[in-house]
């Protein structure tokens, strides 16, 4: 038998999550319903005047979409505990980290990204300008994954419990912050005519240093809770 | 020396030792918290500005002082703890997170109060009070995951992998919180050079700031040693401590 590198074995995980998560669309499209939802009550509550809206709408779409993907964090690894394959592929040879990574990837691609295409529509309904809805993409495209990684750990850390749900939920929410004020920082200060360079580049940031360091914690905390 | 060291990360005989500290340390805390509050109180003159509403500023800051020197300790307990797999490490990350959460608890309230008039509001989004209401979720989701695992020692590991990565993101949260809004009066204290500040200010808040730590060591070894009986409960020389009295 050829041991498969490090690569290759990313990818094997990345197109097995995939194909699961293509096989089980319902999963992938709750979420989704939920951020469209939760947007779409916003006006209902507050009331309609757009000028309410336009001024609000960035904070509510980047909320909305910061619990969707908390919402859906538990399918990274809930299902795999359940059935066993997550000790088998803590047992694969390759860093653990790595291999949470390809799932914390999976996940996005599955979950995070469908929020990205629908963003644009949810700013039309809180009439955003144009400027706001590209920079409202441009955040979400690099916030979005940030949360996937960071709340990794949160799921790591409370996967083996019957209801982790609302603990994840304490968990992870707290961290999110920095990536909630800079998103919709960033596409308040768009709508409003101003310069957004800052707000990227430190939304890059925290994405960077997520994607560098969340993975050796989520490793860590998948081996404590299956000890 | 290292003996010494060696022997005190022994549950059996830190209890023993935090046992005969606790008065001492208790003694010393009192000592200078009534010295630092008839300073604060009394000796300390009124603020031109502010007028005496200032005074609760001896509670506040080494309140809010000691919520972020808590969670340091906290995590570097828990740090040593999953390095080295030190049981006493451990039990000495989770004691602290209550007190943290407490100390974090008490300088939002204090805060609020002396907001109220000089702000005209109980609580305002400014970017320190912000960061410190964050920092208390962090101490509370800490001790929401501790109590949430069934077995222990797995869940003063998880709680210590929580709280390193907490500690990754406590600057990053008080940066980007600090960018967005703020209105908090600028630090006054660490200026060494030329503090802004009265001596006579200065004094009973450094002697309140000792008091606090000092609260701190008191009640962190008391919970331990609570939490060692409580793990150590089926373990000999507990059962002898329960037969001598």
């Amino acid at each position: 038998m050829n041991k498969a590198s490090l690569l290759s074995a990313f990818m094997i995980l990345l197109r097995r999550d995939l194909t699961l998560a293509f096989r089980r669309r319902a999963e992938v499209i709750n979420p989704l319903l939920f951020f469209v939802l939760v947007t779409a009550l916003f006006p209902l509550g507050i009331g309609a005047d757009p000028n309410q809206l336009r001024a609000i709408g960035p904070g509510i779409i980047w909320v909305a979409a910061l619990l969707a993907a908390l919402l859906s964090l538990e399918t990274i690894f809930r299902s795999d505990f359940e059935d066993g394959s997550l000790e088998q592929i803590m047992l694969s040879p390759h860093p653990l980290s790595v291999l949470t990574l390809a799932k914390v990837c999976a996940h996005w691609l599955v979950t995070g990204l469908p929020l990205l295409i629908t963003a644009p529509l949810l700013g039309l309904l809180l009439d955003l300008s144009g400027d706001a809805i590209i920079t409202l993409m441009k955040t979400l495209a690099l916030g979005t994954p940030a949360l996937s990684t960071i709340g990794a750990i949160g799921v790591a850390l409370t996967v083996g419990m019957r209801r982790g749900g609302m603990i994840l939920s304490l968990l992870v929410l707290p961290l999110y912050v920095p990536i909630l004020m800079f998103g919709a920082g960033a596409v308040s200060a768009a709508a409003a005519g101003l310069p957004i360079h800052a707000h990227l580049s430190l939304l890059a940031a925290l994405l960077v240093l997520s994607i560098s360091l969340a993975p050796a914690a989520t490793a860590a905390s998948l081996r404590i809770s299956l000890s | 020396m290292m003996r010494f060291f060696h022997q005190l990360a022994s549950p059996k005989y830190f209890y023993r030792f935090a046992g005969r500290l606790i008065p001492w340390l208790g003694v010393l805390c009192l000592g200078f918290m009534l010295v630092g509050l008839y300073q604060g109180l009394w000796v300390a003159p009124t603020d031109y500005q502010q007028g005496d509403s200032y005074r609760i500023m001896f509670i506040h800051v080494p309140a809010a002082w000691m919520s972020m020197f808590v969670y340091m300790v906290m995590a570097g307990a828990g740090a040593i703890g999953l390095i080295w797999h030190i049981k006493l490490a451990e039990i000495m990350a989770i004691s602290s997170a209550h007190i943290g959460a407490s100390f974090t608890f008490l300088a939002l309230i204090t805060g609020s109060i002396w907001g109220k008039p000089m702000w005209g509001a109980w609580w305002v989004w400014d970017a320190r009070l912000t960061s410190e209401l964050i920092l208390l979720f962090l101490y509370l989701g800490v001790i929401a995951l501790y109590n949430a695992v069934e077995d222990k020692r797995t869940a003063a590991r998880a709680t210590s992998i929580l709280a390193l990565v907490g500690v990754v993101n406590i600057p990053i949260i008080h940066y980007s919180v600090e960018w967005w809004n703020t209105l908090h009066q600028g630090p006054t204290v660490t200026k060494f050079d030329t503090p802004s500040i009265d001596l006579r200010m200065l004094i009973p808040l450094l002697l309140m700031a000792v008091a606090f730590k000092l609260f701190y060591a008191v009640v962190v070894l008391m919970r331990a040693r609570v939490e060692i009986l409580q793990r150590e409960r089926n373990s000999q020389w507990v059962l002898d401590l329960g037969d001598s009295t």
